[in-house]
């Protein structure tokens, strides 16, 4: 996997995380292109829906990012969204999910940098755990086409015996 | 007027369905009356032979109830689509796959590990480790068996579906007013759920007041009052996520709702939706605290949110014991967690 670029959703806050990736671009603040930004107007917004969705669909990993603990432009719907990740997450987990690939991360409108650093970093993490590639989880049994055309030649016999 | 021809089939399930059927009671011979019943393996005798000469669309209404797990299952889901007009996924199994679907967090070879190998009952009885094969030559020629497949699909991820009939199992009212409205043509546009819009919520009498949840409580821990929301008391009701029909059933007798009806109209993932919604009722805002009401609370996080859905969820089935079981050398989810 040496060229492997993960595929990242990240669900950035219009108040707050959003900014902070503005802020990241006009002060040429370097971070990985692997972010494919969602804004959203609150991390409360996250339906976990739009996270097992993005994980179904191939994304390698996914980020929510919203206002710090407290500083929520919607008073308190940065807590729920931490109260869906920590939910989520463990559901993720128990169902063979490596952890790195959803995280949570706070950044102000004014952490910019902050907001770099946690992007490259899980861009880092995901890219050393390899594709992700869910939906080959359910990909079809090599013998089923096989099995299913031989109940048809099987039953095909049968009824000329009868007959 | 000439009658209707209705056929049952009974795919990876427990066949309790097939039960709920007749739980319409004397109904049953107004549907004896309505309909010719070409094919009902559990009821009436009837061959899969006797369905493949049929001419295509012959059959009016198939009830199919049950999950796919084996090709054989496959085909008689193609064989039956390809036979009738209107083909009605039945019961929980064939809309979300149901427990049935739950054995995909496991794989093939974990399943026949438990049941050839590990299992209490079959040891030591197969000391060579005979395991099932879609194929055996023996003398006389080759004999199969269905292939048994990693993952459960439900039955709209195999065939095309024309209408859901929610439930764990249907309750037998809904069951005959779902005849009723094939009888009379009433039926929704195609590919809905024929049932309420509504949530169990919406049925239930219990009292509502604000809800917020300091810990979850598994049912054997407390007896909750007969009066109070059970999701308020503390114990993890499906019935905010899921869909109504049911009348309320398990709340009425002090039981928190499973989430056999499944999720309402909208909603692709039941359990995100439930997730969504419980989640949001914890009352704290500190990480570690939340963290430790979860872990304690729902241990079993899948189980819980995906007791009914796991094959129809966005993700299907668990990650570990993906493919042809490489990987099935890794701890089982509960394990990985404790």
């Amino acid at each position: 996997m040496e060229n492997f670029e993960p595929k990242i959703v990240g669900f950035l806050c219009n108040w707050c995380s959003y900014r902070a990736a503005d802020l990241a671009g006009s002060a040429r603040i370097k971070y990985p292109p692997n972010v494919r930004v969602i804004r959203v107007m609150c991390s409360g917004r996250v339906d976990p829906a739009f996270v097992l969705k993005a994980f179904s669909m191939g994304a390698d990993g996914v980020m929510v990012a919203g206002c710090h603990p407290g500083e929520c432009h919607y008073i308190e719907q940065n807590y729920k969204a931490m109260r869906r990740f920590y939910m989520l997450k463990q559901t993720l987990v128990a169902m063979g999910l490596e952890p790195q690939r959803f995280e949570l991360v706070w950044a102000s409108a004014a952490e910019g940098q902050q907001l770099a650093e946690a992007i490259e970093r899980m861009t880092d993490n995901v890219r050393r755990l390899g594709p992700l590639r869910w939906a080959e989880n359910w990909a079809d049994d090599p013998q089923r086409e096989e099995a299913l055309q031989h109940i048809v030649k099987e039953h095909e016999e049968a009824l000329e015996v009868i007959s | 007027m000439s009658k209707g021809k209705l056929a049952l089939y009974w795919a990876a399930s427990c066949g309790g369905c097939e039960i709920a059927v007749l739980g319409i009671d004397e109904h049953i011979l107004d549907v004896a009356k309505a309909f010719d019943i070409v094919f009902w393996p559990c009821a009436t005798d009837g061959k899969v032979r006797d369905v493949e000469k049929m001419p295509d669309g012959s059959i009016d209404l198939c009830l199919f109830n049950g999950g796919i797990r084996t090709s054989e299952q496959e085909y008689m889901a193609q064989l039956m689509r390809r036979k009738s007009k209107v083909l009605v996924a039945f019961g929980s199994c064939a809309h979300e796959g149901c427990i049935p679907g739950l054995a995909n967090l496991y794989n093939r070879k974990a399943i026949f590990d438990t049941v050839y190998k590990e299992g209490s009952t079959t040891f030591p009885e197969n000391p060579q480790d005979h395991r099932p094969q879609p194929i055996t030559d023996v003398p006389e020629g080759k004999l199969s068996l269905p292939l048994f497949y990693d993952t459960l699909k439900t039955l709209d991820q195999t065939v095309e579906v024309d209408y859901y009939l929610p439930g764990c199992p249907p309750e037998a009212k809904n069951i005959w007013a779902a005849l009723v409205a094939v009888l009379e043509g009433k039926l929704p546009p195609k590919g809905s759920v024929i049932g309420l819009h509504t949530t169990v919520c919406d049925e239930c009498p219990r009292k509502r007041s604000e809800k917020k949840i300091k810990k979850f409580y598994r049912t054997w821990e407390i007896i909750p009052d007969e009066e109070n929301c059970l999701l308020e008391q503390g114990l993890v009701c499906c019935g905010i996520a899921t869909r109504a029909g049911c009348g309320a059933l398990c709340p009425q007798v002090n039981s928190p709702c499973i989430g056999c009806h499944g999720p309402n109209d909208g909603v692709e993932d039941y359990g995100a939706r439930l997730m969504s919604a419980l989640a949001s009722v914890i009352d704290s805002q500190d990480p570690e605290e939340i963290q430790r009401i979860i872990a304690e609370g729902i241990p079993d996080p899948v189980g819980t949110f995906y007791r009914f859905s796991l094959a129809a969820s966005y993700l299907r089935r668990s990650k570990a014991f993906g493919g042809d079981g490489a990987a099935a050398a890794q701890p089982t989810p509960l394990a990985a967690k404790a």
